[in-house]
């Protein structure tokens, strides 16, 4: 794909900005400009968490993005705040097992994806918000399927290396889901 | 010729500004004194006030930095913290350090900061000509309580030691006069004993010294000595109000 | 070569700081900045450093001056209101002379204002970090990298002319991540020798006072001469700026930090659409990039200057290029980042001969 100019919303807790340091960090290990924007303050503390990321393989203007070609909903509040913000031919991910309202909208790539509940199925309690980088990776090919595995090797923190199996694991049922 | 009296080699040579009868002189010396008896000056660095002793930085011939009013305490820290084998004091009074700096005294005092202070309180501003202070007594009339303090409105005087004590964090906190020779020998032995405490990193140390202010109480300057005893001394009480140094009792006992 | 990797910008900071020789850090916590007194807080333990938490940003202020006083390379950081506070000590540094870096990552004002980014305190950094005839070297970066390659070059030039300095960023750059490469000084960096400071004389000298009453006016006009000679010398050796495309631009946009980066976008947009237009960024905020920008008013036709508030910088732009040429404002206040499309619209409009 192009740039990416994405949207990643949902609760706090949900592993929203760590989904972000994922998506960002694979643009940087493919040699791009990347950028991570959190949403801040007292809306982090138990309510909504968003971030920003972008892709691009030129400078990075505006980290900030209000109109995006990616948008990950993990919450119903999320949904509806950002969905009339994709623009046009956009693709739109629903994790549909938190989120039963469809996209009115047909001038977008909706997919839903009941990530929280595969997760809970495997055993990957935790993990929905890797799957949905998964799904991602299959839908817009936003990095090489080999620069996530390195990815995950390299955000993993040092005690939690026995992690970096499961992480593999989620974004191949991501990578995979037929919905 | 034996010399029986000079002047300490930690005091500049340069007449100071203070006013007939004002005891800052003398206590400018003790704390010059100490440096000396201890050989401390070469590593000190003082730090000087808002008020009347604003410019001890000319006085004392340890390197020194003027603070903003109330902030000697942070200013201190900030060298202390940097230069870890300096020996740090501020010298402040009243208005200083009680009022504008309280926080900065308290917090100093409680991190326990390895630092002197040097505590002039005569219960009045004397720089700006004579207004209440936070340790102006009761009833007493400055400038700005023209009436007499009014607990009502202006509220109670602050008790820096009885407060300070209460910290955990402090390790020396002790009142002291120059009112008399005997006390201003006790106030020489109280911040030597204080300047000691912090060459052996030991904590935070203030000495409190009751001070007069002739000119602004409008009295004599043996008036004004007068004065400090007859009112400073019964409301603040002298002695020391905490010194970890102490042997306790309990751990004579169980050797 | 030193590794690229994905940092926040409040964190890189930190870090940079650190790289450059800094290891006295005094602070006090406040949104969006909070991150720099963290990342210190967990670095600067371990390299015998010291990181320490005051009782309020006047107080941090005062520590920072006490350190810098003592010779010592060493930082505060706050945001917009905390900076208020600090403008006390502020004066009193640039009034002794004492270097030492602050860090103003700035939110929405006056008052509490808001927590989102702003860039609403260029004239409080600029015009009146603190009461007197004063100023302090301020620098803009836009990105995460830039804020990191300014740090050391704050410091350094603060120890040079004794002169204290501002990193202005907002919330956007200190919130945000970006690849970056932090070098890294081997065994630590060597500092300038500080003969004045006062940290004990050990008899080797007379003692060094450190000050800034002056009671002969005479006095204090003397010292505050020599030390306006610095800030032309600054002025002339030291502002910095960025152009781009302004060489033979007819609208001209002026923005800083991350309002710059957008605008950049804008001036991309437009240049597609055949609009001659560029980019001009001022670096350095305080000296600020005057006889460049008088250079481009040769040649340009408009100014459009763009900012996180009701417009501050515009002045500076308009005194810079005499009134010579027309200067537009954008803006919009703290939190609400303008778009790189409303800027571009901007730019047409202009471009189109309309004001």
């Amino acid at each position: 794909m192009g740039d990416l100019n994405s949207i990643l919303a949902g609760f706090g807790g949900q592993g929203i900005l760590f989904m972000g340091k994922v998506i960002a960090t694979a643009g940087l290990l493919e040699g791009k400009e990347v950028s991570w924007l959190p949403s801040y303050g007292p809306e982090m503390r138990g309510g909504t968490a968003n971030c920003s990321v972008c892709i691009s393989s030129g400078d990075i203007c505006s980290p900030l993005v209000t109109s995006p070609n990616v948008l990950i909903a993990m919450n119903l509040p999320s949904f509806t705040k950002f969905i009339d913000t994709v623009v046009p031919g956009g693709t739109v991910i629903v994790d549909s097992t938190l989120i039963s309202k469809k996209v009115e909208r047909n001038d977008v790539n909706v997919c839903y994806i009941p990530a929280s509940a595969l997760a809970e199925q495997s055993g990957l309690k935790g993990l929905a918000n890797i799957i949905l980088i998964g799904k991602l990776l299959e839908l817009t090919g936003f990095c090489e399927y080999l620069s996530i595995k390195k990815t995950i090797e390299k955000v993993v923190p040092p005690k939690k290396q026995h992690l970096i199996q499961k992480n593999m694991e989620a974004i191949d049922i991501g990578y995979n889901y037929k919905g | 010729m034996a010399v029986v009296f000079k002047r300490p080699h930690a005091l500049t040579n340069v007449p100071t500004h203070y006013c007939p009868g004002c005891t800052h002189g003398i206590i400018h010396r003790l704390v010059a004194e100490a440096l000396d008896e201890l050989d401390l000056e070469g590593r000190t660095v003082g730090i000087a006030p808002v008020g009347c002793a604003v410019m001890a930085y000319d006085y004392f011939n340890c390197d020194m930095i003027e603070a903003p009013h109330g902030r000697a305490p942070a200013i201190a820290t900030g060298v202390k913290r940097s230069v870890p084998d300096s020996i740090v004091f501020t010298y402040q009074g009243d208005g200083d350090l009680a009022a504008i700096g309280t926080a900065e005294t308290v917090h100093a005092a409680a991190r326990g900061e390895n630092i002197t202070i040097i505590f002039v309180n005569n219960a009045i501003y004397g720089m700006t000509g004579g207004q209440m202070a936070p340790t102006t007594l009761p009833n007493q009339v400055t400038q700005t309580s023209p009436f007499g303090r009014d607990i009502s409105q202006a509220g109670f005087p602050i008790k820096v030691c009885e407060m300070l004590s209460t910290l955990e964090g402090s390790s020396y906190i002790a009142r002291v006069s120059v009112d008399c020779v005997r006390n201003v020998n006790i106030a020489k032995k109280a911040i030597k004993k204080a300047f000691e405490i912090q060459s052996q990193g030991r904590g935070f140390t203030l000495i409190e010294v009751l001070s007069t202010c002739p000119t602004n109480w409008g009295v004599s300057p043996k008036d004004a000595l007068q004065w400090l005893r007859d009112n400073l001394i019964p409301y603040y009480p002298l002695g020391v109000y905490k010194d970890v140094t102490e042997v306790k009792k309990e751990e004579l006992c169980d050797g | 070569m030193e590794e690229r990797i994905l940092m926040k910008g409040n964190e890189a900071l930190a870090e940079a700081a650190i790289q450059a020789g800094c290891i006295r850090f005094f602070g006090y916590p406040i949104t969006p900045q909070t991150e720099v007194a963290a990342y210190m807080s967990k670095r600067l333990p371990k390299i015998g450093g010291t990181y320490l938490q005051a009782e309020s940003e006047v107080a941090a202020v005062n520590m920072l001056q006490g350190a810098g006083a003592a010779g010592a390379r060493a930082m505060t950081s706050s945001s917009s209101p905390g900076i208020s506070l600090k403008t006390e000590g502020i004066s009193y540094m640039a009034g002794a002379d004492i270097p030492g870096l602050i860090i103003n990552v700035q939110r929405g004002g006056p008052g509490l204002g808001g927590i989102q980014p702003s860039q609403a305190d260029y004239w409080q950094a600029t015009k009146a970090p603190g009461h007197g005839d004063l100023h302090i070297i301020v620098f803009a970066p836009s990105s995460v990298q830039e804020m990191v390659d300014l740090v050391e070059n704050a410091f350094d030039l603060s120890d040079e002319y004794r002169i204290p300095a501002m990193i202005l960023a907002d919330g956007l750059l200190g919130q945000m991540m970006e690849p970056v490469t932090i070098k890294k000084s081997e065994g630590g960096k060597k500092l300038p020798e500080k003969k004045w400071a006062a940290k004990g004389h050990g008899h080797k000298r007379a003692h060094n006072i450190i000050n800034s009453l002056y009671l002969k006016a005479a006095d204090l006009e003397r010292v505050i001469n020599e030390r306006f000679e610095r800030y032309k010398e600054l002025e002339v050796k030291h502002t910095r700026c960025e152009r781009y495309m302004t060489d033979d631009a007819d609208v001209v946009v002026v923005a800083y930090g991350a309002t710059g980066r957008i605008a950049k976008a804008a001036v991309k947009a437009a240049r597609e659409q055949g609009v001659k237009a560029g980019l001009f960024r001022p670096i350095t905020l305080w000296p600020f990039p005057k006889q460049d920008l008088k250079d481009i008013a040769k040649s340009a036709k408009a100014f459009l200057t763009v900012e996180m508030s009701m417009g501050q910088m515009v002045d500076d732009v308009k005194l810079a290029i005499d009134c010579k040429r027309p200067v537009d404002f954008f803006g919009h206040t703290g939190g609400i980042v303008p778009t790189p499309q409303e800027v571009l619209d901007k730019i047409l409009k202009l471009a189109g001969g309309e004001r």
